[in-house]
């Protein structure tokens, strides 16, 4: 990765998670892999953001949360599930507050696996959720003009 | 008095990655009543007993949480380890020992990391997570994970660690404890640091026993209570004192915290010059049958794992009392009459961990 296009910002969400993949998501920002230096901030507020990031499966409780963060993000947008729980519901699939991955409320683009996700692999996944949102970009302003 | 206003803080909230909801009420800028609201991370793991047998749970139960994954392993595979009379050996003994502490170490970095974000201290925070990578660098090392590592197992560890890294370990932590001190005195000395910390969130020795807070929380206030003088594992071969403070504020809880890691890196030392030679595990046939209570000390508190087996692959019971649980009252509590901007603080003291306190 030697050169971004775009600084994107990102919006973490912690669905049911273990916390495994969450310091996991912390570790990206801090000093040994510092992604901040290519201006990726993690953001609090769901306006600023670009990316969402969710890690942990989704259950009743928290799929409004979900939504609603995810309706509040200005277009365009991607979502990055990352850990294996917010792909399938990995270990816990068979949990009976587990209603599976992201992707049962919202439309993924990247999924990132692992259990815990190295580091490594979710910053690639938001390097490639970069070109989609590139995509997305170009989609909408083709469509306005 | 002034009129009453309720702040919703959280579930999705910029100091703590996880989602907690509290409905804070306030009249003016003081805080005279926090209604918890919990719920968005459970998932129903102790129910999960029925359909993954007594071997594949320590899988489960590692994930319970993922900053003390290896001792909630190590709890449930104690819990079980009892249950069937297994005799584990001496040398996994130690190397359980040794992993736990370097969980503690990392878990209370990741804390101060996190505390020092919540008041604003940027680069505090890079410092402190930049120290845990060393942690993380010795788990990758001698087991292939970073967060869970999944080493622990029924009958002993899977995973043996060779002399030579065990004597790189003990260089690693006498290098760390240097680089601690340096941090440590930000926490301990700044001036900015203590009135942040010095003198918030109040929890006096009574009602820290009244409300049954656990582990540093209850120490900070002065309740001599750790578990490891059990002498569960090898701690009983281990020569230790649990870390005391009075005052029971934040600063007393930060600082318990902070000795507790200079505790750790001798304890990992400690463990190093002894460790015997020998086998790591041993075999465990047949199913389990009957009950146990184990007792844990994890970074947070203690955790208690109670298992009931019926003799057959799949357990009957398995009930986890987590110690983030066990410290919510006392966090209301300290909550009350607080200023709005000492809120983030008081709920980073008790070090918050959700994900084990819904399971
Ligand atoms: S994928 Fe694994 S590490 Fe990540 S949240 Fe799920 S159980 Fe935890």
């Amino acid at each position: 990765m030697n050169f971004v296009k775009k600084s994107p910002w990102i919006l973490h969400y912690d669905g049911s998670s273990c916390n495994g993949c969450d310091i996991e998501v912390l570790a990206c920002l801090t000093p040994l892999y510092d992604v901040e230096r290519f201006g990726i901030i993690n953001t609090g507020n769901p306006k600023h953001a670009d990316i969402l990031l969710i890690t942990g499966s989704v259950n009743e409780q928290n799929i409004p949360v979900v939504k609603q963060l995810y309706e509040q993000m200005a277009m365009p947008k991607v979502v990055v599930a990352v850990g294996i729980c917010a792909t399938s519901g990995g270990i816990f699939a068979e949990c009976y507050n587990v209603v599976g991955g992201v992707d049962k409320v919202l439309p993924v683009d990247v999924y990132v696996p692992g259990c815990a996700a190295r580091p490594e692999a979710i910053i690639d996944g938001v390097v490639k959720a970069l070109g989609i949102l590139e995509e997305k970009q170009k989609f909408a302003r083709k469509k306005n003009s | 008095m002034g009129k009453r206003t309720v702040i919703p803080f959280g579930p999705q909230h910029p100091v703590l990655p996880e989602p907690i909801h509290l409905d804070l009420v306030l009249e003016d800028e003081v805080v005279v009543e926090a209604i918890p609201r919990i719920g968005y991370i459970h998932r129903g793991l102790e129910k999960l007993v029925e359909k993954k047998d007594y071997q594949q749970y320590t899988y489960v139960a590692e994930r319970i949480c993922g900053i003390c994954s290896f001792m909630h392993g190590m709890g449930y595979c104690m819990a079980i380890e009892s249950i069937m009379e297994v005799k584990i050996p001496e040398r996994a003994e130690f190397l359980r020992t040794i992993w736990a502490e370097l969980s503690r170490l990392h878990s209370h970095l990741l804390w101060l990391g996190l505390l020092a974000d919540a008041f604003g201290f940027e680069s505090l925070f890079m410092q402190s997570w930049k120290l845990r990578e060393q942690v993380l660098d010795i788990f990758e090392e001698t087991t292939g994970g970073r967060v869970i590592f999944s080493v622990c197992d029924i009958g002993g560890v899977r995973k043996d660690i060779s002399a030579d890294t065990l004597k790189k370990i003990a260089g690693i932590m006498d290098s760390m404890e240097k680089e601690l001190k340096e941090i440590s005195e930000v926490f301990i000395n700044d001036s900015s640091v203590k009135s942040r910390t010095k003198g918030v969130g109040v929890l006096s020795k009574q009602a820290a026993f009244d409300l049954g807070a656990v582990g540093p929380m209850a120490r900070a206030s002065g309740i001599e209570m750790d578990m490891r003088t059990q002498g569960y594992a090898a701690y009983g071969k281990l020569n230790f004192k649990p870390v005391v403070e009075k005052k029971g504020d934040c600063y007393a809880r930060t600082s318990v915290r902070i000795n507790e890691m200079f505790q750790s890196m001798d304890l990992i030392k400690q463990c190093i010059a002894i460790i015997p030679e020998g086998d790591i595990k041993v075999k465990v046939t047949g199913n389990p049958n009957g009950e146990y209570f184990t007792r844990v000390e994890q970074p947070r508190g203690e955790v208690v794992y109670y298992a009931k087996a019926n003799g057959s692959k799949y357990l009957d019971r398995l009930r986890v009392r987590t110690p983030t649980f066990a410290n919510v009252p006392a966090l209301l509590e300290t909550l009350k009459g607080c200023a709005l901007a000492d809120v983030p603080i008081l709920i980073l003291t008790i070090d918050p961990c959700i994900s084990c306190t819904e399971r």
